[in-house]
């Protein structure tokens, strides 16, 4: 079987000395200031601050002690591309991943045609070759238009570059159905990621049920229609001993889920996005249609439960679900506006600010989960080590700024976050040895 | 008061003051001319996104009592299905200057959206499943005209109160006026989570008595077939039917309108002297002509359509 793989457009290999640079990567075991120099795209040698040699001409970035991190990966964002590039395409989508300190990111088939064939991968493929500004993974559908009732020509597509299968935006909802893909994965491999929705119990929800869906009359999803369909997965996933990644989790049942499968010896792993970290179904309130994703913003008790998941490693990744819409699809009431937020620009900074911060998470395990998609998905994970390609994002922690007071590098701005106040800028990313990200620098000089 | 968007808005000095207001319009009804000149040379606009005749004709009826002057804009045959977004229809509406615009639509939260898009002031005549602030108005008015004040009362909500916007601004309005309010129906048809607007919750008629005030809300025949919310009408009837078995003397019964007759109310309770529906629908025009008048009147301070948010 050919090698799945990421995939990324044209790149100069990046020749830079970062100059103190406070270095963090926990797998790594480095927490200190640090010259680190990129040679040929390459992490070339580590050193104490002012000991490594300066290679004449080679570009010097001046850390002054900010925080280099490996870039993140982000496992779960909607790219648009085919067929709803009014919203996002390859190249806004990987923009917004690189500003956001993203290294590399896994796109969703749900897009319009539906990638379940082995064609539309590789013409998607070529696409990402010439326009993706970070590598991009793709997953391809598990059932043929996301219908739910025919597997996709699973194995071609694993050997078309399919990083694994699922039907992102809607569950599989038969159990039967989803066997036969869980028994199929022993042939071609790859991970059967899920979206988690029962649909005869969130029918017509627009947010989560609770006092405040009662209070605002809007149908609500209940947190079972989540959980119970978790619970079903992760037994039919251990039935056939597969492996599988539970999508975007949003309530403590299912977190309570996936940790017994675990203790179960289950092959299984599960993200939850920032904001089901950080936000609840309080902010629907104001009925603003870019608080309205689905899952839906979970109660009070649900958000502490996802971030102990998170922080005990029950729940292995941050993964932004990043899903862009245009502003007249969003311009709408609530009921009628589509479900999603944008997450990529916002996604460390919010966690930072509102996880790390607040004394909740240490920045150190920020760092790891925010780059532990990457194995899930039987990809390299960016590590700051000499040898290792520079996949890096330099970032001022004390920096305070409005998210989206400067505008979105992503096509589409209905971000949750927006105007918040927010700690923590992207100064620099290098993704697969390039510097894909710089932050913009105005400054009136005199001619 | 620059809009009525939610009752939430109102606390109980302002639904006062409105009712009060009301009660000196309704004078104005017994007249042989009904009209005042007080919103002469205004322009009320009613955009309703759903069929309505009831509450369309009251909020028309007000504007031409207050002779300010109407204008119906119906969505049947209208650019809106040529596709037209809401955001555009007000836009352009709006070009047309109205001081007001009284809009309903099947979406919570539209009015308020509508607020942020153009001058006008904006009545909520009922958005989606959400709020109906105008009903709840003249619903207290009407409570407070017969009972003399609503302190104290107990008010029992029956029936279908997942689906009732006018349930939710009732439950809000009844006890900022000072009532107790219990809401009561089949346990699919309550939302969950209702209690943290802070009324009580039952499943069974066994304690009406203990009710002064038995609201009744109108079953939707066409919604309860599609998903089976309940087994039947029949037996919905049985269990939760106001009729004149269940009902004692000393209590009041109301109804927003319009009566599934046999289903939610029996015959002989619509036409007791009980029943005060027929005051509630008199009730909507001399109230919705105080709303009118306390946006409307007065110094004429042109309002700034608000900035964009950071988007």
């Amino acid at each position: 079987m050919a090698a799945s793989s990421l995939i990324h457009g044209p790149h100069a290999p990046a020749e830079l000395l970062l100059r103190d640079v406070h270095a963090l990567d926990p797998r790594a075991g480095i927490d200190a200031r640090h010259d680190v120099l990129v040679r040929e795209g390459h992490i070339a040698a580590l050193g104490e601050p002012g000991a490594l040699a300066e290679p004449e001409g080679i570009e010097i970035v001046e850390g002054n002690g900010r925080h280099l991190l490996p870039a993140f990966v982000d496992p779960h964002v909607h790219l648009r591309t085919p067929g709803q590039e009014h919203k996002e395409d390859l190249e806004t989508g990987t923009r917004a991943a690189a500003a956001g300190g993203f290294g590399a990111v896994i796109a969703m088939p749900n897009t319009d045609p539906v990638v379940d064939s082995a064609p539309l991968l590789g013409s998607l493929r070529d696409a990402a070759a010439r326009e993706a500004r970070v590598p991009v993974g793709f997953l391809a559908a598990i059932t043929r238009g996301l219908g739910g009732e025919e597997l996709t020509e699973m194995a071609e597509l694993r050997e078309h570059g399919a990083l694994g299968f699922t039907d992102d935006g809607r569950p599989v909802q038969s159990a039967g159905m989803l066997r036969k893909a869980l028994q199929y994965q022993r042939l071609c491999g790859g991970v059967i990621s899920l979206h988690e929705e029962d649909p005869t119990l969130s029918h017509g929800g627009s947010m989560r049920e609770g006092a405040v869906s009662a209070a605002l009359g809007i149908a609500g999803v209940p947190a079972v229609s989540e959980s119970t369909m978790v619970a079903r997965d992760a037994e039919l996933a251990m039935y056939e001993g597969a492996r599988v990644h539970f999508q975007h989790l949003s309530c403590a049942a299912s977190v309570g889920a996936v940790a017994r499968a675990k203790v179960a010896g289950g092959k299984v792993s599960a993200e939850v996005t920032p904001h089901h970290l950080l936000l609840t179904d309080e902010s629907v309130r104001g009925l603003d249609t870019r608080m309205k994703m689905n899952p839906p913003l979970a109660g009070a008790d649900d958000r502490q439960a996802l971030i102990a998941g998170l922080r005990e490693g029950t729940i292995d990744c941050v993964a932004t679900d990043h899903a862009p819409h245009a502003r007249e699809e969003k311009e709408v009431p609530f009921e009628q506006a589509p479900m999603g937020t944008t997450g990529l620009e916002t996604a460390f900074a919010a966690l930072y600010t509102g996880l790390v911060l607040t004394g909740e998470l240490e920045l150190g395990l920020l760092v790891e989960r925010m780059t532990a998609g990457a194995a899930l998905f039987e990809l390299p994970t960016p590590t700051i080590a000499a040898g290792e390609p520079a996949s890096l994002t330099l970032i001022d922690l004390d920096a305070e700024y409005l998210a989206g007071e400067r505008g979105w590098e992503s096509r589409s701005e209905n971000c949750c976050f927006a105007g918040q106040r927010l700690h923590g800028r992207v100064l620099l990313t290098l993704a697969a040895g390039a510097v894909v990200y710089r932050e913009r620098v105005f400054s009136v000089v005199a001619a | 008061m620059n809009h009525l968007l939610s009752i939430e808005d109102l606390d109980r000095q302002a639904i006062e003051r409105i009712v009060t207001q009301a009660a000196r319009f309704a004078e104005v009804s017994d007249r042989e001319i009904k009209k005042v000149p007080a919103l002469r040379g205004r322009m009320v606009l009613n955009l309703f996104y759903e069929a309505s005749t009831r509450t369309r004709s009251s909020f028309e009826l007000a504007a031409k009592r207050l002779s300010a002057d109407v204008v119906n804009f119906a969505v049947s045959g209208s650019s809106v299905e040529k596709g037209e977004s809401l955001k555009d229809t007000v836009l352009t509406l709006s070009a047309h200057k109205p001081d007001a615009i009284v809009l309903r639509t099947p979406w919570a939260g539209a009015a308020e959206l509508v607020s942020r898009w153009c001058a006008a002031a904006i009545v909520n005549a009922g958005d989606g499943k959400h709020e109906h602030p105008t009903q709840a108005l003249l619903d207290v008015y009407t409570l407070r005209e017969r009972l003399g004040r609503i302190d104290g009362a107990s008010i029992w909500i029956v029936g279908d109160v997942a689906h009732s916007r006018v349930a939710r601004s009732n439950i809000i309005a009844f006890q900022r006026m000072g009532a107790r309010v219990t809401v009561v129906g089949p346990p699919t048809l309550i939302p969950r989570g209702i209690e943290s607007l802070g009324c009580e919750v039952r499943y069974t008629l066994d304690e009406l008595g203990s009710a002064d005030v038995v609201y009744a809300l109108r079953m939707q025949r066409e919604r309860m077939s599609e998903t089976s919310w309940v087994p039947s009408l029949r037996e919905y009837a049985s269990w939760y039917q106001i009729n004149g078995r269940r009902l004692s003397p000393r209590q009041v019964l109301m109804h927003p309108g319009p009566v599934n007759r046999g289903i939610e109310l029996s015959g002989e309770v619509v036409d007791s002297p009980q029943a005060l529906i027929t005051a509630q629908v008199e009730a909507g025009v001399v109230v919705r002509m105080a709303v009118l008048y306390e946006l409307l009147a007065g110094a004429h301070v042109p309002r700034p359509v608000p900035e964009p948010q950071l988007a």
